[in-house]
């Protein structure tokens, strides 16, 4: 049973509520792929999407789960708020709660903002990406899509390529796949390879073909481009050639192995344009999986707001 | 003006003595095992306790001019008493910085009237801690600053560092040097390492202030002057100055109790009362800041009091000010963590953190003997009390150590042999 007001981060959930989650995830997806979608389950129910940093898929996946069961919806963004005036999180936070908000997604630059929030607001805080530490819904929708495609998680290897070390997305997947059972190898290059990160149960690869060797899944990670301006690698090219992935490094992989990216791609950067458009890639069942598994966080933070609050 | 202390356990230079000790106008006149109280004589019970010499606590913010918020000079007077604290020497990172005579004149002028503590400037070594142009130090010398730092920052311009410890020395004055590769630490918030990978924040690594701390000793070095780092925290630092001392390198060194009490592990949680620069470390830096304690590497304890409102803290990790209010618990912390624990005994405690930093800046005080000032704190060591900032004297309620049990609770300051704090 879940228990939680809030969704931090994995690191706060057991591996049966993980699978709880995805459970309903699943019920939720024949939900929003069948021809009836309507849905009393949030009636009366506000959510608030606060994002301090720009996104379009993890806002947007959001909204769609919030106004499919039924909730209401307010978003707030930097620009438009009065966090621009000086307003601070905990402010921001306790505003939100005297106007009896249920649940704030918030996404902020700096790692701990949502539980800081959290600590202050009566609101369900949902974490919607903080900084390089967490990114819970988005590994929550990779081990639904694996799940759903390899029928199972326990066992399987996954490869990570890419920015490790800025990465939430990493840091939330290696979380989660290793309470499942799951074996996870990381390849970056060393600038972007956080410190002691083995200590945290991920394997790293000393190449690419390590890394991919009979993977069941390979996931690629998103460069920020800015990251180049930090001298973290030299070129786009040199990154694409050495450390993306391409159908060739892809032999190495199991034959049923599938292809995962958090989006938005760099096409021809962490990916080859033939294999996010190869038939390996699950790139856009991975966003309705997005939707389904925020539904489905929605509904069990509901139930625990109801029942426990 | 007569004051005896009665029944006191003496904290000498060498060692614990029993006696009752006399003071005349500021002045320490008699140490013996019984004295008569002559008459007209302030008697102060001692049965029980211990005198130890006034903390001489040489990194200290006291955030006055322009940051009155934080701390002033009064607020952060009346906490250093509270902690056994007899002088203090604050750190010029004020507004306006501490660059010039006068505000080196007006921080002496307001300790004056404030009359808690002495306090004693350290003026910025160059012109609004930018690392672009040497302050003035002769006239801040003249004025009363004991020494020169740009704390908060290294100079990164070692050829101006150069020239910063060469001039500095003509006039007698130390450059106490916060250690740290702005470069390196790349907006890094905590401890580069494990803990750092799990909460996410970005890690400072050890090099950022190791590489600081052998270019000031190369500096030193090669210049033959005397040269003074600040808040060690690395267990790689100890031995770059350990190596350099035994090279016979004129390089004293400072600590901080959360360097030798705390581990990274507490920034779990994003407490960010547990942000501090330079950040505190792994268990080997711990140790080895025991260790270098223990062997003399690193001449003394200070606290780096860095006082904040509660607004510079009750925000995102990233956000929040860098610093710790210590002077409070500096001696019950350091007690219980160095000598309770059996790490030293309370003699070399007390001079680490009252005679070494007097030696170090040429200060007065430091010691129990007869004809010294009377600067004195009274403690006991057996009274066990629960940290909690709240109660703070200090405007800075920000300590990571809400909770910690601690023993040596300070009972009376003296400061030139008057009653500053306690009864």
């Amino acid at each position: 049973m879940f228990k939680h007001k809030d969704l931090l981060g994995l690191k706060d959930v057991t591996a049966e509520e993980i699978t709880e989650i995805l459970d309903v995830a699943d019920d939720m997806k024949k939900y929003l792929c069948g021809n009836v979608r309507k849905s009393d389950l949030l009636k009366g129910k506000t959510l608030v999407t606060l994002f301090y940093e720009n996104s379009t898929r993890t806002r947007t996946s959001f909204e769609l789960a919030g106004k499919l069961l039924g909730a209401s919806e307010v978003n707030i963004s930097v620009a438009t708020s009065s966090v621009q005036k000086g307003e601070t999180l905990i402010d921001t936070g306790e505003t939100l709660d005297a106007m009896k908000i249920d649940f704030v997604v918030i996404r902020h630059p700096m790692a701990g903002a949502p539980k800081l929030l959290a600590e202050h607001v009566k609101a369900s805080v949902l974490n919607g990406g903080d900084g390089m530490h967490e990114h819970p819904t988005q590994a929550l929708l990779d081990m639904l899509t694996i799940r759903e495609k390899l029928g199972k998680i326990k066992g399987l290897k996954v490869a990570i390529l890419g920015d490790i070390k800025h990465s939430r997305v990493a840091m939330s997947n290696l979380i989660g796949l290793k309470k499942l059972g799951a074996e996870v190898y990381f390849y970056a290059p060393a600038t972007m390879m956080p410190k002691d990160i083995e200590k945290l149960g991920a394997k790293t690869a000393k190449s690419r073909e390590e890394a991919i060797d009979g993977a069941d899944a390979v996931m690629g990670l998103r460069i920020q481009l800015e990251r180049q301006n930090g001298g973290l690698f030299p070129s786009l090219s040199e990154y694409s050639r050495f450390y993306g992935v391409n159908d060739e490094i892809l032999k190495y992989a199991k034959k049923t192995a599938i292809v995962l990216h958090p989006g938005p791609v760099n096409r021809g950067v962490e990916l080859t344009p033939q294999v996010i458009d190869g038939d390996k890639s699950v790139v856009l069942e991975q966003v309705t999986s997005g939707v389904a598994v925020r539904m489905a966080l929605l509904k069990l933070l509901s139930e625990y707001r109801e029942n426990c609050l | 003006m007569k004051t005896l202390i009665k029944g006191g356990t003496l904290v000498l230079k060498d060692g614990e003595k029993k006696a009752d000790l006399l003071i005349e106008d500021g002045k320490i006149v008699k140490i013996a095992q019984k004295i008569t109280a002559p008459a007209g004589c302030k008697v102060i019970d001692a049965a029980g306790k211990h005198v130890i010499p006034g903390i001489i606590d040489m990194h200290v913010h006291l955030r006055e001019p322009g940051f009155e918020g934080k701390e002033d000079i009064e607020s952060g007077s009346r906490a250093a008493v509270a902690g056994g604290v007899t002088q203090v020497c604050c750190m010029p990172n004020t507004k306006p910085v501490c660059d010039n005579a006068v505000v080196v004149g007006y921080i002496k002028n307001r300790a004056k009237e404030v009359d808690l503590c002495k306090v004693h400037p350290i003026g910025a070594i160059t012109v609004c801690e930018n690392g672009e142009a040497l302050a003035e130090a002769g006239k801040m010398k003249a004025a009363g600053a004991v020494a020169l730092s740009d704390d908060g920052k290294s100079v990164a311009n070692s050829h101006l560092m150069r020239l910063a410890m060469e001039y500095a020395n003509d006039f007698n004055l130390k450059c106490l040097c916060h250690c740290e590769d702005a470069a390196l630490v790349d907006g890094g918030v905590v401890n580069e390492g494990y803990n750092s990978t799990v909460c996410g924040l970005k890690g400072s690594p050890r090099a950022a202030e190791d590489i600081m701390i052998a270019r000031d000793i190369a500096l030193a070095e090669s210049l033959n002057v005397p040269v003074h780092i600040c808040h060690v925290s690395t267990y790689s630092g100890v031995d770059i100055i350990r190596s350099a001392k035994a090279r016979g390198v004129k390089v004293t060194a400072e600590t901080c109790p959360h360097y030798f009490i705390l581990t990274d592990d507490i920034i779990i949680g994003y407490d960010t009362n547990t942000k501090v620069n330079p950040p505190v470390r792994e268990e080997k830096d711990r140790l080895a800041v025991i260790e270098g304690l223990k062997d003399g590497t690193l001449d003394c304890i200070v606290t780096d009091h860095a006082p904040h409102s509660l607004k510079d803290k009750q925000v995102e990790y990233n956000l929040a000010a860098f610093g710790i209010s210590g002077i409070e618990t500096s001696f019950a912390l350091s007690y219980t963590h160095l000598v309770k624990s059996g790490i030293m005994p309370l003699c070399a405690l007390c001079k680490k953190m009252s005679a070494v930093p007097a030696e170090i800046l040429g200060l007065d005080g430091g010691e129990i003997k007869e004809g010294a000032v009377a600067d004195l704190a009274i403690v006991d060591l057996n009274e066990k009390y629960v940290i909690d900032g709240n109660k703070f004297i200090s405007k800075g309620k920000n300590t990571p150590f809400n909770g910690f049990e601690v023993y040596g609770n300070v009972k009376y300051t003296l400061v030139d042999g008057e009653v500053k704090y306690g009864e």
